[in-house]
């Protein structure tokens, strides 16, 4: 295998993270991707773009996040110092606000006015409906019936905002099906509309756009933890669906050879069932959405469907960084049961009187796994990616409660 | 500019026989394995013989992002009686076995060429009687994953151009593309709106500046009489979410075939060919 220098340079210009990544789309699209990846350049070069980002990040999403030291449950597992970056805290409650703030700046530029987006969990939903209130743009959101029924609050809160909430019953109902039918607006509505991806996947460059986007999260971590500590962390734990959250906590130390980097993939029932959304341990390489990276299928090539606990993770595919990650060994991508993911969602709220989402209760669900292992000098950054209010009827149900 | 096949490949000869006759053609789609694989193979059988010029095969594919209701439902239905991409390719060399004059072209989406392998797909398609392929999801940009490997192997990289396509990008989007262009008559999904026939004949004017291949137009054809006035601009219409729509109404109340379902499709197929095969074309220039 070649030796890399750094795993901060891709993708490279054709949008590849290994042979991973690229732009499977249809031609109707293409012109609008690559007006996309030149509008992005331009915004990236131009300082006022970058100093409007700031401003909203500080006084509309409450950023920087706080880095907070977790002192009880490091106490309860008796390894690692860990410490939670608190993205939950952000403005409609989970990390999606950054990547979503950046995409409608740039929407702004190119004078778009209808903003179409897919959500699993309804995190992505809410943060780009919140940000289209904000700038007055029309917002449609594309939503997996399933998950409609399963994630009622956001829905309830996405039509506050003033979005329309489209269920989508294609499919399996759940979040591919969403992204399907939102670039199937898309190629029908070309002309005046924007595609917010929530995640790092899809065609290039929106991998690479959303990462950078969420960057924020691992250089905000880095300061951070210089003031409380006065050096680097041991150790970063995220929870990885399409793996924005997780790419965003990553990229920063990426480089840092002596940081171990694990992103848990949902195991929903466990490997073994075939009822997961591991696409990484579960999966191989294909093309879907645009991008190619490891997915969730059957012999035939084609897409099986994926299950999780958590809607958000719910997805038979990855950002294809980090199956580029995954096939250089720079991250280590580990799966975390739906029961596990259960029991990070109990600690995490008696322990710190934190309740995480599901996605985020998957990386507190294997932190119990690795910390304990680790020395008590070790640090260990785990990215606490959104809060779980929306969860409490899934939790409910299968502890056998009632809200 | 525009590659050509060492030896005239089937989709050549049939629209070299198409301008002789001074009319346009008709090509037809129809999924392969929908409703099943016997009744598909019967209506591929019948295409011909109702009028088809040339047959686009649809491969089934779970998540085919470019495509309308009609279409993704047929895609369902023919991965639920068990159809794979093996199947597809054995259906097409057992209806070579009675036809080796109507061009086949395969139209779906990349995964499942990716998945099986392309020089094994490219070697199989190729013996099996395959003449050319629309893959949705390979732009120009992607020409090293298949287009270029299937030029190479003899079999013509059909590419889709749209209204999105402008005077810039066009030469890119041509230059690899071999046997027709296929023009996509709306931005949207197939089977969606319905084109503007005026529209789409200046497009294909513009297309025509730039290569001397045939242009077929497609997406949102349905009626004989849609058809016949796409025609008229064109060098081919293709219909395919009518003739799949006429697959799903011929079905019984549990999706099974019925014996009215092949000769249902034939008899839109007998009415879109009397239609197109009214329209009289210039001799080509």
């Amino acid at each position: 295998m070649t030796v890399l220098n750094s795993y901060r340079t891709g993708p490279d210009e054709r949008g590849h993270f290994g042979i991973h990544g690229g732009r499977f789309v249809a031609e109707t699209l293409m012109p609008n991707i690559l007006a996309l990846e030149e509008a992005y350049r331009a915004a990236r070069a131009d300082p006022a773009f970058q100093t409007e980002m700031d401003s909203y990040l500080a006084h509309y999403v409450g950023r920087p996040s706080p880095l907070y030291f977790a002192e009880r449950l490091t106490e309860h597992l008796g390894g690692a110092k860990i410490y939670l970056k608190r993205e939950e805290l952000n403005h409609t409650g989970s990390h999606k606000v950054n990547n979503v703030l950046g995409q409608i700046l740039l929407a702004r530029r190119m004078g778009k006015q209808r903003i179409i987006a897919e959500t699993g969990a309804g995190q992505h939903g809410v943060a780009t409906a919140t940000l289209c209130a904000r700038f007055g743009l029309d917002c449609v959101v594309y939503m997996g019936a399933v998950d409609v029924e399963r994630q009622k609050p956001n829905v309830f809160r996405m039509n506050m905002l003033g979005a329309t909430v489209v269920p989508v019953t294609s499919g399996s109902r759940t979040l591919k099906d969403a992204m399907n039918e939102a670039l199937r607006d898309w190629v029908t509505n070309v002309d005046d509309t924007f595609y917010c991806i929530g995640t790092v996947a899809g065609p290039h460059p929106y991998p690479a756009m959303v990462r950078d986007f969420q960057s924020i999260i691992g250089r905000e971590t880095r300061v951070q933890l210089m003031e409380q500590e006065g050096r680097g962390p041991d150790s970063l734990v995220a929870a990885v669906g399409g793996g924005s959250n997780a790419i965003g906590l990553f990229h920063e130390f990426l480089d840092d050879p002596n940081v171990e980097i694990y992103g848990v993939e949902a195991a929903g029932h466990g490997i073994a069932s075939g009822q997961h959304a591991a696409s990484i341990t579960g999966g191989r390489p294909g093309v879907l959405h645009g991008n190619r990276t490891y997915l969730l299928m059957d012999g035939d090539g084609q897409i099986t469907e994926a299950h999780s606990i958590s809607a958000g993770l719910d997805y038979p595919g990855i950002g294809p960084e980090h199956s580029f990650l995954h096939d250089v060994k720079r991250v280590t991508y580990i799966p975390c049961t739906d029961a596990e993911a259960l029991e990070g969602f109990q600690i995490l709220a008696k322990l710190e009187g934190i309740i995480p989402a599901l996605e985020s209760a998957h990386a507190i669900g294997k932190l119990m796994e690795i910390a304990p292992t680790k020395p008590k000098d070790h640090i260990m950054v785990v990215n606490l990616s959104g809060r779980g209010d929306k969860d409490i009827f899934t939790v409910a149900e299968h502890l056998g409660g009632q809200v | 500019m525009t590659s050509s096949a060492p030896h005239p490949t089937r989709i050549a000869a049939r629209f070299k026989a198409l301008a002789a006759e001074g009319r346009p053609g008709l090509v037809t789609f129809i999924t392969a394995g929908d409703p099943d694989g016997e009744t598909s193979l019967a209506i591929l059988k019948a295409l011909p013989g109702a009028g088809a010029d040339i047959i686009e095969v649809g491969v089934p594919f779970t998540d085919p992002m470019a495509d309308g209701p009609a279409i993704q439902a047929a895609g369902l239905r023919a991965l639920k009686a068990g159809q794979t991409l093996a199947k597809t390719l054995a259906m097409v060399s057992a209806f070579r076995e009675g036809d080796d004059a109507t061009p086949i072209v395969l139209m779906g989406y990349y995964n499942p060429i990716y998945v099986y392998g392309v020089d094994r797909f490219l070697a199989d398609a190729r013996a099996a009687g395959v003449d050319g392929l629309i893959i949705v999801d390979l732009p120009p940009e992607e020409d090293d994953e298949l287009c270029l490997p299937a030029l190479k192997a003899g079999i013509d990289f059909i590419r889709l151009a749209t209204p999105t396509t402008d005077e810039k990008r066009l030469p890119t989007v041509l230059r690899h593309t071999a046997g027709f262009v296929y023009y996509v008559s709306i931005t949207g999904i197939t089977g969606a709106a319905t084109p503007d026939a005026g529209r789409v004949s200046q497009a294909v004017a513009r297309i025509k500046q730039h290569t001397d291949l045939p242009v077929a137009v497609g997406f949102g054809v349905r009626t004989p009489e849609q058809a016949a006035a796409i025609a008229a601009g064109a060098d081919a219409v293709v219909v395919g979410s009518a003739l799949v729509d006429a697959v799903r109404a011929s079905l019984d109340a549990e999706g099974r075939a019925t014996d009215k379902t092949a000769s249902s499709v034939k008899a839109l197929v007998s009415d879109l060919a009397a239609a197109v095969r009214g329209v009289r074309r210039q001799p080509a220039a």
